[in-house]
């Protein structure tokens, strides 16, 4: 990569797979389960965090110098938490539409464990730029797990995929609904995004064995 | 040696300086756009109302408004009178669809009466009645748009949600399910009963418009028994208005 060096371009990298915050770290689990019963949720989900995560760390990362170690994680909640409604305010005033699909996750992604994680354990120790591409790494490493468990569950069970049906009518019995095939309504309750991060797991795990732990 | 950021004194003055900061930001933020915001908020009210009567650029399966720009022009155009029912009194406001439900209903909580507000549509020829209310889903508030005839008959609904979750109680304002509430009826053998969404269903198809039921959502039962709660509670309010517009 000629943009960026190995090193940074492994802060992007290794979160998609090998560090994924959701399936390695576990971490995000909460808002994993919450909202990827629809495919769309989970994108508009995923592009947000990218876009609080990439600023936060960088706002984080400036002021790590003069952040008083006590205080450190309320001045970290209270970043992220100014950045959220900042962001929901500009949309309320230019974007109304927008705003009433986002701001439903408004108060997941101030909670979000990723996020405060990142904050923690990488921009309070690197620069801003170093930070920005850590930030933007975790975060898709996130919104891909979100996507792939959204896709599963909306098309599984729904069948449909960002609202379109692609399985056929269930009502009318069409495509594959007329050999019988049924949606599975449990795969729009939460439990079953949790059965659906374990299957990647041991997915992941058993494809890369370095991944297991004692 | 201590560092100068541990030092008690330090970070009792960042913490003061970071939230005179952050709060005026905060403020600044807030105070500049309040304007827009209210506006905005103000023309969905329109649209809403407009949707619930039948005014929408409706696709196939999907909930669309008419554009900004054209509702308050199409709000003036066919809703064609604004009440606002008091007790027994009933009187005429242009402005009642600014009427807060919200703080409605905290008034009639500390004993003060409440101020119904109800708007009156006519199109091609059929008169709708719409009545804005408002109640609690699971995780925050739910509220309706519903347009009646003057049977209390549904003509046409809206639902919408602060903070439902997505992909559950969140599809309450999803054509699938606020369609189904055309046609029901609100009354049953000449008493008010309401339209509760029901599990266990026998209709899912919805043919039968007489059972004070539609079918509710899959791994929604919270919002959906709020949404029958709202209904039950607010619209039963409006019923002595519809006695009265009958024994005219």
């Amino acid at each position: 990569m000629g943009l960026l060096s190995k090193k940074d371009a492994k802060l992007i990298l290794d979160p998609l797979a090998d560090d994924n915050p959701i399936t390695i770290q576990v971490l995000g689990i909460c808002s994993a389960l919450a909202i990827t019963a629809e495919l769309k949720a989970s994108l508009v989900m995923a592009i947000s965090v990218i876009f609080v995560l990439g600023i936060g760390n960088v706002v984080i990362s400036l002021i790590r110098n003069i952040i008083p170690s006590k205080i450190r994680i309320i001045v970290q909640l209270i970043v992220v938490a100014a950045l959220v409604i900042i962001v929901d305010l500009v949309l309320k005033a230019f974007a109304y539409e927008l705003s009433k699909t986002l701001s439903v996750f408004v108060g997941l992604i101030i909670t979000n464990c990723i996020i405060m994680g990142r904050f923690e354990a990488f921009a309070l120790g690197n620069g801003p730029w170093r930070a920005f591409l850590d930030g933007i790494g975790n975060a898709l490493g996130y919104g891909v797990i979100l996507i792939i468990v959204g896709f599963f569950r909306e098309l599984l069970g729904s069948g449909t995929l960002f609202g379109i049906p692609v399985l056929g009518d269930p009502i009318a019995k069409t495509g594959l609904y007329s050999i019988g095939y049924e949606n599975n309504g449990f795969m729009i309750m939460p439990p079953m995004a949790l059965i659906v991060v374990g299957i990647i797991i041991w997915v992941q795990r058993s494809r890369n064995k370095a991944l297991i732990e004692d | 040696m201590e560092k100068r950021t541990d030092k008690n004194s330090y970070t009792i003055i960042f913490a003061i300086g970071m939230v005179l900061v952050v709060g005026s930001l905060l403020a600044f933020a807030s105070a500049s756009l309040k304007d827009r915001i209210t506006t905005n908020r103000e023309l969905e009210r329109q649209q809403n109302i407009l949707y619930a009567m039948g005014i929408n650029e409706n696709d196939e399966s999907n909930a669309v408004f008419v554009s900004t720009e054209e509702a308050p022009k199409l709000f003036s155009e066919y809703i064609k009178k604004q009440l606002v029912i008091q007790g027994d009194k009933t009187t005429e406001d242009n402005e009642a669809y600014l009427i807060d439900v919200k703080k409605e209903q905290t008034n009639a909580k500390d004993g003060k009466e409440r101020r119904l507000p109800l708007f009156i549509g006519e199109r091609e020829g059929v008169t709708y009645y719409i009545a804005p209310i408002r109640g609690k889903g699971l995780w925050d508030a739910i509220w309706a748009y519903v347009a009646m005839d003057d049977n209390m008959v549904i003509q046409g609904a809206f639902f919408d949600h602060k903070g439902e979750t997505a992909g559950l109680g969140a599809n309450i304002n999803k054509r699938f399910f606020m369609d189904d509430f055309i046609g029901e009826d609100l009354m049953n053998n000449g008493k008010f009963v309401g339209v509760n969404v029901a599990k266990g269903n026998a209709d899912p198809l919805n043919i039968d418009k007489t059972d004070n039921e539609v079918d509710a959502i899959a791994g929604a039962t919270i919002t959906g028994d709020g949404v029958s709660a709202m209904l039950r509670s607010e619209l039963k309010l409006y019923v002595p208005y519809f006695e009265n517009l009958k024994n005219k």
